[in-house]
């Protein structure tokens, strides 16, 4: 037995040809959905693996550093160094801003962190870490900054020293890193007219400005001019002790909040990626119905043009089974071709996207089940219409 | 021997029931033997086509007894079982439009009866191609039906009616669109195949240039069929 819809294919090609790349360009903005949120859930595993810390200490009840602001004293650390199973402890800060590139603003999430402690980003792609302790930076290469290139973060401007690969906040910004003073400075810097106006008001103030007490008021401008809180800080703990030992200790005794890698992971993705993913599931749904749509209607409008013909080929005997085989595997076929245009679609744009767009095989094995399981469904319209039709048409009046 | 070609006793077809019921065929006799085309002719509205669906298997007789070949299929409110397989087997139909399957080529078209009937690709196709020889069309054999002239396209169709050696033929205005000397051969082609093959053509028409060349015609008229020895001119 010959196939027929093998034939029915090729004799009008150019309708499953066309039809195919139409539904091929849905399923390739389907697999890039998909591809978007893995490229987030893996951006977010790439961020705390490289910050290299085993524990997030962030102010108590919050979900900080990355999902909510979280502030505490930047001289936490040193009572986090004297816990029992601490190997070592660092101060962060994380601010999200536009940054100066020559003429025009990047968005970048600016990362202060203490060279040579947790925090600072572990694989460079080009370049040297951060060895003086003001005014050097480690940008990532989506800044679109280069080695020797000036950042300018507010009042001061930084040289690019070495560069990052894959180092962006969970909403997608790349990342700076810049020394820590610095950065805290950055995150309370206010412009010169609002010192001015600040020192000012604390001068007229005479409870702080007062005659026959030299220094008060420097000292009490000094302090408001400068920054003592950070993000977080991140830990290490001695190889062999249980981070969750360590972070329960910390929450017990500091009034601070700890998690470990595996809740900050859940943090990022269970929470702060969800949203996303929701959307994205909805459209994912939205897609499936799109193209069963299409299947259904190409399949159907191609079925009752063949009304004639399917009167005949039941007339000489075909089954219905064969019947319905020929519209299933048109549908079918119409699917495969549709799902070798979409893979090569997604694959083929996946790196112009802005974010990191992360094909896994096993998602492209469950699109393409779930495409023939579409198409099989979406023919079933068309195959009951074709059962419906009766031979004796065929013989006409 | 292709049995006993076609035998019909007192067929009777009411469409509907009640006060809209239509007795179509009120009382069909006919004899169709082995190697016999016989003409089919009556006004509009006598019951041509359905007594020709009766025969067809795909509408089932009110009454009476029908004999396709050796075999009884319908007696009396009985029928035989497998319908399709019958029309797959023992009947071949020709149209007054050809009604090729435009996806398959010339060849294909003649050999699907075959291939639906479990023979191999070869062999149908094999046999397809005799058949397009003995009725002069096995040049056109690798073409698409839309590339055929009308009188092609109705000769491939009597080569697919053909194929599973029914002993039954039945063709309903095959000659309707085609001029008189391209009907004139469609007769002739259907004469020298049910010698060839000892099957049992009827043949509804219209057609007054073909009318002249059957042996004998059935007039059917309000449902009810009367004999009539033709000319009998050969083409
Ligand atoms: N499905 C049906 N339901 C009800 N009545 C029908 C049906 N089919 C045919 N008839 C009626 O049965 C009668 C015979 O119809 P039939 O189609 O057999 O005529 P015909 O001889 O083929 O006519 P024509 O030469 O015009 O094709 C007509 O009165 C017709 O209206
Ligand atoms: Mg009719």
């Amino acid at each position: 037995m010959i196939s027929l819809a093998g034939r029915d294919i090729l004799h009008s090609w150019s309708k499953f040809v066309f039809t195919g790349i139409g539904l091929g360009l849905l399923i390739g903005v389907t697999l890039s959905m998909a591809g978007i949120y893995r490229g987030m859930v893996d951006d977010a595993k790439a961020l705390l693996n490289n910050s290299g810390a085993d524990l997030w200490v962030v102010q108590q009840d919050t979900l900080g550093p990355y999902a909510e602001s979280s502030s505490i004293r930047d001289d936490v650390y040193r009572s986090m160094l004297g816990l029992s199973g601490v190997a070592r402890a660092a101060n962060v800060t994380y601010l999200t801003m536009q940054v100066r590139k020559g003429e025009s603003d990047v968005r970048a999430m600016v990362v202060g962190f203490e060279p040579g402690q947790p925090g600072q980003p572990e694989y460079l792609v080009a370049g040297r870490q951060i060895t003086r302790n003001h005014y050097e930076a480690v940008a990532d290469v989506k800044t679109g900054f280069q080695i020797g290139d000036v950042i300018r973060i507010r009042r001061h401007d930084f040289t690019v020293v070495g560069l990052t690969r894959r180092m962006v906040s969970s909403g997608g910004d790349p990342m700076v890193f810049v020394p820590l003073k610095d950065a805290q400075e950055a995150q309370f810097l206010k412009d010169n007219d609002a010192i001015l106006n600040e020192r000012a008001r604390t001068a007229a103030n005479p409870s702080l400005n007062r005659p026959g007490v030299p220094g008060l008021l420097e000292a009490i401008q000094a302090s408001q001019t400068s920054n003592r809180n950070v993000n977080a800080v991140l830990v290490q703990v001695v190889p062999g002790t249980s981070p969750e030992a360590v972070a329960n200790e910390i929450k017990r005794w500091k009034h601070l909040q700890a998690y470990t890698r595996t809740q900050m992971e859940e943090i990022l993705v269970a929470k702060l990626i969800a949203t996303s993913a929701k959307q994205i599931a909805m459209f994912l749904v939205i897609l499936a119905i799109v193209s069963a749509a299409i299947v259904a209607f190409i399949i159907y409008t191609m079925t009752l043009s063949k009304i004639r013909e399917i009167a005949v080929l039941k007339l000489i005997g075909t089954r219905n089974r064969t019947i319905a085989g020929m519209i299933l595997q048109q549908a079918l076929g119409l699917g495969l071709i549709g799902f070798l245009v979409g893979k090569t679609a997604a694959t083929f744009w996946a790196p112009i996207f802005p974010k990191y767009v992360l094909l896994e095989p096993g998602d492209a094995i469950r699109g393409f089940i779930a495409v023939m399981l579409i198409c099989a469904i979406a023919s079933t319209l068309a195959i009951r219409a074709a059962l419906r039709v009766d031979p004796a048409t065929a013989i006409g009046g | 021997m292709n049995g006993l070609g076609i035998h019909i006793e007192g067929v009777r077809k009411r469409y509907g029931e009640g006060d809209t019921a239509v007795d179509a065929l009120k009382d069909v006799n006919m004899t169709v033997a082995p190697g016999e085309v016989v003409g089919l002719i009556g006004p509009s509205g006598s019951g041509k086509t359905t007594l020709l669906k009766c025969l067809g298997a795909v509408i089932e007789p009110s009454a009476g007894r029908m004999t396709l070949g050796s075999e009884i299929i319908y007696d009396d409110g009985w029928k035989i079982p497998d319908l399709r397989a019958l029309r797959r087997d023992r009947i071949g139909f020709v149209f007054q439009a050809p009604y090729l399957i435009p996806f398959l080529d010339v060849t294909d078209n003649v050999a699907l009866p075959s291939m639906l009937a479990g023979r191999s690709n070869k062999d149908s196709r094999k046999r397809a191609m005799e058949l397009l020889e003995a009725l002069d069309v096995a040049h056109r054999a690798k073409a698409q039906p839309s590339q055929l002239s009308g009188g092609e396209q109705q000769r491939v169709a009597i080569a697919r009616a053909l194929i599973n050696q029914p002993p039954v033929i039945l063709a309903d205005e095959p000659t309707a669109p085609l001029d008189s000397e391209r009907a004139l051969s469609v007769i002739r082609i259907l004469n020298q195949m049910a010698q060839q093959y000892q099957t049992a053509i009827i043949v509804v028409t219209h057609d007054e240039k073909i009318i002249p060349t059957f042996e004998r015609i059935y007039h059917i008229r309000d449902g009810k069929t009367f004999e009539e020895n033709g000319e009998g001119k050969k083409p």
